[in-house]
C-alpha cells in the first residue's frame, strides 16, 4: 500500500531524528561545552549543607522564650577514616568511649549504605569542647565539625507548651520526604506546631575536591551555592513573667492552669504540672527514659489533654441556661436544707441559710439550688420531654465550646463530653430515665468532661459577657498576623443581658462580707474586682478535684483564668488562692504585703501525696457529705 | 525450506551480534560502576556483575529454547500468557513491595524477586501480534481498534496504579506500531503540540505558548494553500509583529502611561486579527478552516489549564523532575543533583573516555543508581563519546534491523509484534539516554541489555529472540 510506505518512511526518519538528537546533545556536553567538564586532575564537587538557624520564639512582650546557641556537630566519612587515638578524641569530645565504638561498628555494618558519605559521629558539642577539639585538629584530619544552632532557653517558662527540638528518625523521614538524615524537628507544643515557620531552608556549599578528597576551592566561585535561609520568628500570647510565676506556684501540684485575655483569646499562660524544665528540654534524648518512666506523666499536657468533671463551676452555665430559658429568673428562689432530697435521691450541701436566690446560690455554691433549677429546667413542659430538654441543654452547653474541640492551635487538644439524650437512652433504656435520674449534671458532675482549657474559655466567655475568640497561643510568625478563625467572634446562645446576673454571683463569691458563707473570700484582692466560681469536682480516684474560674477586672476584663489541681480538696482552699494570685501579679504587677502568706503557703504546699499516681499515695478519709 | 535444521542459517547473526555486544559492554559497565579497591572481582558472585553474568547466562538458554519453538506455539500462548501477565500485575499490587515509591516488585521463594510489569510487556506484544493477525483486520473500524486499544489499556491501568510512570511511557510508544498499522497521523500530531505546547507554556508563559500554537498552525496552513507563498508572508508579518508587541509595550513610557501588563496588550491587538483571519476564511469558503479555530481553541484550553494540570493532577517529584530539565528551577542538591551529576560525569568523558576503571565521578558515587537506570554516566564517563556512538549506534542496528524484517513479513500478526519490539527498545533508548544527559526528565526505566538487573534483561532477551523466530518464516 502507498501510504503505508510513507507511513514506515516517517517512522525512520523519525527514529533518526531522534537519535540525531541524542547525538547532538552528547558532542554538545562532551566535546562544546566546557561547564561540565572537570579538570584532568579529576576534581569533583563535594556539596556541603548549610543548616539554617531554626526562628526564635518570643512571648507577647517580646522577650526569648526560646532562642539558639552554636553548637558544632563532629563529622566523619568512614570510607577514609585511618587509625587515630580514639581515647584522645573522646576525651576531648567528652564522650564514651563505649559510644564511639559502637559508631564504628554500626560504620562497618552499613559500609555499603554509607559509600563515600560524610555521617555525623558527635552532635551538640559545645562551643568549648569544639575548641579543644580544633587544637587537637592535626591529630585527627579525618574529623570535621560542621556549625549548628541548638536551642537555648533563657527564661525558665514554658517547658511543657514550647516542646523540643531533636533529630529526625527513621519513622519521621518515611511520612516527611522533604527531610532527610541529620535534621532537626520540632516535637510537641510550639516547636512542633510552628515547624514549618522556625524550620528554615537549607542551603548548600559546593566546593572543587580531588581524588583524595581533599577540598580545593569553591566551585565557580559560589555562583551555584545556595545560602540558608533562617527560620521565622514565632511570637506566642504568652506572658513569660505569668508562665513563670505560675510554675513556681504549680510547683509539687498535679494539674494545670490556663490564663486567657478575653478580649482577644490569647492564652497568656498555659501550665501544665509537673512539668518539663527547659533545662531538660535542650537535652531531651538524655532525659527521655527518665521522663518516659515519671509517675506524673511530665509529657502530658493536662491543660487540653485531660478532660475531667467541671464541679461546681458548671453552675454558672446552667444558671445562664436556665435564665436564657426563662425556667428561673435572678429572684427565684429555693430552699436548702443541708441539701437537695427527693425520691430517694439527696445531694448534699454545705450549711448556709435558706432559702437563697441566684446571687446566693452562686456565692455559697449551694448544691440544692442547681438541682432545683436542673430539675425545673428538665422538666419544663415547653419541651414536651425530658430527652429533648436535655438535648435543648446540650446545645446550649456546646455553644459555649464544651465537648468540641475548640480549634486551638495547640497540638492534641481534647474534645470533652457533654451527654446528650441519646447518652442516657443507651444507659438507661429509651424514656426510662427522668430529670432526677441526670441531676448530678447540674453540679457539673455525672457524664460531663471538660478539658482545663474549656473551662478558661468559660470564664472568658463570662468575662466578655457571651462571647469567647478560640483560645491560641501564636500571635503570629514574623510579619504575618494570626489566622482569621482566632479573630471570629463566637457567640453563645444566651443573650448578653443574662451574664450580669450571674457575674453579681461571681462578684459576691470572692467580694461577699464575712457573714455570707461565699466560698471563694480568700481570692478577694482589694480593687482588682475579681469575680469567681469554685468547683469541687468528686472523682473515683482519691480526694476530689479543686476548680476555680475566675476572671478581673469585673468591667472590661483583662484576664480570665481557670486552675484544676487534681485530687488537692476544696477549690476554695487550693485552685482559688492560686488563681488569684496570678490575677494579682498579672494586673498589679506584684503580690501586696497582706497576701504573701498565702503567696507563701502555696509555695511551700506539695499535694504530690495526695495523688493516686504517686509513690507516695495517702488514701483520704473519705466524709460523704458534700 | 530445506530442513528444519538449516532453518537456524537464516538467523539474523547482524541483531545477535549487536545484542552479545550490548551485553557484554553492559556487563564491564557494571563492574565498572560498582568497582572499588576492596571490591571482589568481576566474576565474584556477590558482586553485581556476578549476578548479571548468571542472568545473561540463563537469558542465552532462554534464547536458545524461544528459538526452538515454532512460530504457532507463540499464538497459541498469546492469550494465556496475556491473562497470566495481567494476574501477576494485579497480584503485584497486594503482595509486591515498595521500591522507591512504586510498587513494583514481586518476591518469590527462593530469594528472586521479579518485576511483572516486564513481562507484561512481552505477553502485550504476542497478545496485539494475535489479535491483529485475525482476517480482515482493520484498525480504521471502531470494534478492532477498541479491542486493539483494550489490549495495551488493560495492563497501563494496572501498571498506572503501581504506580509505574517509566514503564506507562514505554507502553506509550506501542503508539508508533499502530501508526505504522493505520493510526491517523493526525493522533499523534495532537499528542505531540499538546506536549509541545504543556512545556512551552511551563517554560515561558500561556501568551508564548499561544503564539507557538498560532505559529504551527500557520505553517500547517500554509503547507496545505493553494498560495503557498503569499498566505506565508501573511503568518510570518503576523507573528512577527506579535512576538515583538510585548517587548514594546513593555517599555517605560507605554505601560506608566496605561498601568497594564503587557499580555492583556497583546491579546487586545491580536483579537481584532483573529477575528479578521475567521471572517476571511469564511467569506473565501476555504475548505477546513474549521479545524484549524477549532485545534486553537482547544490548544488555547490546554494552555490556559497548565497550571492547574501541573500543580493538582502530578505528583511533587514530577513537577520538580520537569521544572529542572526546563531550567525553572536550579536545585543542584535536590531534584536536579541527578541529573547535574550525570551531566558532569558524561561531560568529563571527552571524546575517549578516561578509560576502563578510571572515572572517578562513577567511583565516588556521586550518582546514583549507577549499575541500573544511570549506567550511561559510567558509558560516557569511561568510554567518552566515541563510546557512546557505539552504543547509540548498536542500538540503532537492532531497531532499523528489526523494521526492516517487519516491513518484508508477508503477515500482519509477524509485523505487529515486530514493530512493538522495536517501539519498545527505541522508547527504553531514548528516555533513558535523554534522562542522563538532561533532555528527558528522570524516568526510572533501564537501559536495555545494559542496566544492572534480571528481570529487565530476561525481557529484552525474550522480546527480541520471538522476533528472530518470527523474522525466520520470510524464508519458509
Amino acid at each position: 500500500m502507498e501510504t503505508d510506505r510513507h507511513r514506515y518512511q516517517y517512522l525512520v526518519i523519525g527514529l533518526a531524528v531522534a537519535f540525531a538528537v541524542l547525538t547532538a546533545q552528547l558532542f554538545r556536553l562532551q566535546l562544546l561545552d566546557n561547564s561540565f567538564k572537570i579538570s584532568a586532575d579529576n576534581n569533583a564537587l563535594l556539596y556541603q549543607t548549610r543548616h539554617p538557624a531554626r526562628g526564635l520564639i518570643l512571648d507577647r512582650n517580646g522577650k526569648v522564650l526560646v532562642g539558639n546557641k552554636n553548637t558544632y556537630d563532629i563529622m566523619v566519612t568512614p570510607r577514609y577514616v585511618k587509625d587515630f587515638d580514639t581515647i584522645a578524641l573522646c576525651r576531648i569530645l567528652d564522650i564514651d568511649p563505649e559510644y564511639a565504638r559502637a559508631k564504628f561498628k554500626e560504620y562497618r555494618e552499613y559500609r555499603t549504605r554509607i559509600g563515600y558519605r560524610t555521617v555525623t559521629f558527635a552532635s551538640q558539642v559545645s562551643q568549648e569542647q569544639y575548641s579543644r577539639f580544633i587544637e587537637m585538629a592535626h591529630e585527627f584530619p579525618d574529623f570535621v565539625g560542621v556549625p549548628r544552632t541548638t536551642r537555648m532557653y533563657p527564661y525558665n517558662a514554658g517547658g511543657n507548651l514550647l516542646g523540643y527540638v531533636t533529630e529526625v528518625d527513621r519513622d519521621f523521614l518515611e511520612r516527611h520526604p522533604d527531610y532527610s538524615v541529620g535534621d532537626y524537628t520540632g516535637r510537641t507544643g510550639l516547636e512542633e506546631s510552628c515547624e514549618a515557620m522556625l524550620r528554615g531552608e537549607k542551603g548548600y556549599s559546593i566546593y572543587l575536591r580531588d581524588a583524595s578528597n581533599r577540598i580545593h576551592s569553591s566551585y565557580r566561585d559560589g555562583a551555584f551555592d545556595k545560602p540558608a535561609v533562617p527560620g521565622k520568628d514565632v511570637v506566642s500570647t504568652i506572658d513569660a513573667e505569668l508562665q513563670n510565676y505560675g510554675e513556681t506556684l504549680m510547683h509539687n501540684k498535679v494539674g494545670s492552669v490556663i490564663a486567657i485575655e478575653p478580649s482577644t483569646g490569647e492564652i497568656l499562660s498555659m501550665i501544665s504540672s509537673p512539668g518539663i524544665d527547659v533545662a531538660v528540654l535542650g537535652q531531651i534524648n538524655k532525659y527521655y527514659s527518665q521522663i518516659a518512666s515519671d509517675p506524673f506523666t511530665p509529657m502530658f499536657n493536662r491543660a487540653v489533654m485531660s478532660p475531667q468533671p467541671p464541679g461546681s463551676v458548671f453552675k454558672l452555665v446552667n444558671a445562664l441556661i436556665g435564665l436564657q430559658e426563662g425556667t428561673v429568673s435572678a429572684a427565684t428562689e429555693f430552699p436548702c436544707h443541708n441539701g437537695f432530697s427527693a425520691r430517694g435521691i439527696h445531694v448534699g450541701c454545705h450549711a448556709h441559710k435558706s432559702p437563697v436566690n441566684m446571687t446566693e446560690a452562686i456565692a455559697t455554691s449551694c448544691n440544692s439550688y442547681f438541682c432545683y433549677l436542673f430539675r425545673d429546667l428538665l422538666e419544663s413542659p415547653a419541651y414536651g420531654s425530658e430527652a429533648k430538654a436535655l438535648d435543648r441543654w446540650a446545645e446550649y452547653a456546646r455553644s459555649f465550646g464544651f465537648g468540641i474541640r475548640l480549634g486551638s492551635d495547640f497540638p492534641s487538644e481534647m474534645a470533652g463530653f457533654v451527654p446528650t439524650s441519646e447518652t442516657y437512652d443507651r444507659a438507661y433504656g429509651k424514656g426510662r430515665w427522668k430529670a432526677l435520674s441526670v441531676i448530678s449534671l447540674s453540679i457539673g458532675q455525672g457524664e460531663l468532661g471538660c478539658t482545663p482549657l474549656h473551662l478558661a474559655n468559660l470564664a472568658a466567655t463570662i468575662a466578655n459577657r457571651g462571647w469567647y475568640r478560640i483560645p491560641h497561643i501564636v500571635r503570629g510568625h514574623g510579619s504575618d498576623s494570626t489566622d482569621a478563625k482566632y479573630r471570629e467572634k463566637h457567640l453563645t446562645m444566651v443573650d448578653t443581658a443574662q451574664f450580669e446576673k450571674i457575674i453579681e454571683g461571681m462578684y459576691q463569691a470572692v467580694n461577699a462580707p464575712e457573714e455570707v458563707s461565699a466560698t471563694a473570700r480568700i481570692a478577694a484582692v482589694k480593687g482588682l474586682d475579681i469575680c469567681g466560681k469554685t468547683g469541687t469536682a468528686q472523682n473515683p480516684h482519691g480526694d476530689e478535684h479543686a476548680v476555680f474560674v475566675c476572671f478581673a477586672p469585673r468591667e472590661n476584663p483583662k484576664i480570665a483564668i481557670a486552675v484544676y489541681l487534681e485530687n488537692a480538696g476544696y477549690g476554695g482552699t487550693w485552685a482559688a488562692p492560686i488563681a488569684s494570685l496570678m490575677v494579682e501579679k498579672y494586673l498589679a504587677g506584684k503580690i501586696s504585703p497582706e497576701r504573701k502568706w498565702l503567696e507563701q503557703r502555696m509555695l511551700e504546699t506539695s499535694l504530690l501525696h495526695k495523688v493516686p499516681a504517686s509513690p507516695d499515695y495517702v488514701p483520704p478519709k473519705k466524709d460523704n457529705n458534700r | 525450506m530445506n530442513s528444519s535444521g538449516n532453518i537456524y542459517r537464516n538467523l539474523d547473526w547482524t541483531v545477535i551480534g549487536c545484542y552479545a555486544a550490548l551485553a557484554l559492554f553492559g556487563w564491564i559497565n557494571i563492574y565498572a560502576s560498582t568497582y572499588s579497591e576492596e571490591a571482589a572481582g568481576i566474576f565474584s558472585l556477590a558482586s553485581r556483575s556476578g549476578n548479571q553474568l548468571i542472568w545473561i547466562g540463563a537469558a542465552a538458554v532462554a534464547a536458545v529454547l524461544v528459538l526452538m519453538f515454532s512460530s504457532r506455539f507463540y499464538k497459541t500462548i498469546a492469550w494465556p500468557l496475556y491473562i497470566l501477565s495481567a494476574v501477576l500485575l494485579a497480584a503485584v499490587l497486594v503482595f509486591g513491595h515498595e521500591v522507591n515509591g512504586s510498587k513494583s516488585w514481586l518476591s518469590l521463594p527462593g530469594g528472586f524477586a521479579i518485576q511483572p510489569s516486564e513481562f507484561s510487556k512481552i505477553a502485550t506484544a504476542l497478545c496485539l501480534s494475535k489479535v491483529t493477525d485475525s482476517f480482515g483486520f482493520n484498525l480504521s473500524r471502531t470494534a478492532d481498534f477498541l479491542k486493539t486499544a483494550a489490549i495495551i489499556i488493560v495492563p497501563v491501568g494496572l501498571i498506572a496504579l503501581e504506580p509505574d510512570v517509566g514503564t506507562i511511557l514505554v507502553y506509550c510508544s506501542l503508539a508508533f506500531m499502530l501508526y505504522r498499522e493505520g493510526l491517523p497521523g493526525k493522533i499523534l500530531g495532537y499528542a505531540g503540540l499538546a506536549i509541545l505546547l504543556f512545556l512551552v507554556t511551563l517554560k515561558f508563559s500561556p501568551f508564548v505558548s499561544i503564539l507557538t500554537a498560532i505559529g504551527i498552525m500557520g505553517i500547517l496552513r500554509t503547507l496545505t494553500s493553494r498560495t503557498p507563498v503569499r498566505t506565508f508572508l501573511i503568518y510570518a508579518a503576523f507573528i512577527t509583529a506579535a512576538a515583538f508587541l510585548p517587548r514594546l509595550l513593555a517599555t517605560e513610557p507605554i505601560s506608566g502611561i496605561t498601568g497594564m501588563a503587557p499580555e492583556y496588550w497583546l491579546l487586545i491587538l491580536t483579537a481584532p486579527f483573529l477575528i479578521w483571519f475567521i471572517i476571511y476564511n469564511i467569506r473565501r469558503k476555504i475548505q477546513g478552516w474549521g479545524t484549524y479555530v477549532l485545534s486553537l481553541i482547544l490548544s488555547i484550553f490546554l494552555i490556559l489549564s497548565v497550571d492547574f494540570i501541573f500543580h493538582n493532577v502530578l505528583q511533587p517529584h514530577h513537577r520538580d523532575r520537569i521544572e529542572n530539565l526546563l531550567g525553572i528551577s536550579q536545585d543542584l542538591m535536590g531534584a536536579g543533583y541527578n541529573v547535574n551529576q550525570s551531566k558532569i560525569a558524561i561531560g568529563s568523558g571527552g571524546l575517549t573516555g578516561k578509560g576502563f576503571l578510571e572515572g572517578t565521578q562513577t567511583k565516588f558515587n556521586f550518582v546514583p543508581e549507577q549499575s541500573t537506570d544511570f549506567i550511561f554516566c559510567t558509558i560516557g564517563e569511561e568510554w567518552g563519546f566515541l563510546g557512546c556512538i557505539a552504543v547509540l549506534g548498536l542500538y540503532l542496528t537492532i531497531i532499523l534491523r528489526i523494521i526492516f524484517s517487519a516491513e518484508r513479513q508477508k503477515e500482519r500478526g509477524f509485523r505487529v509484534y515486530s514493530y512493538c519490539v522495536a517501539s519498545i527498545v527505541f522508547m527504553h533508548v531514548f528516555v533513558n539516554v535523554g534522562m542522563t544527559i538532561g533532555i528527558m526528565p528522570v524516568v526510572g526505566i533501564p537501559l536495555p541489555l545494559i542496566s544492572y538487573g534480571g528481570s529487565s534483561f530476561l525481557t529484552f532477551t525474550l522480546l527480541l529472540f520471538v522476533h528472530l523466530r518470527f523474522d525466520l518464516e520470510r524464508w519458509k
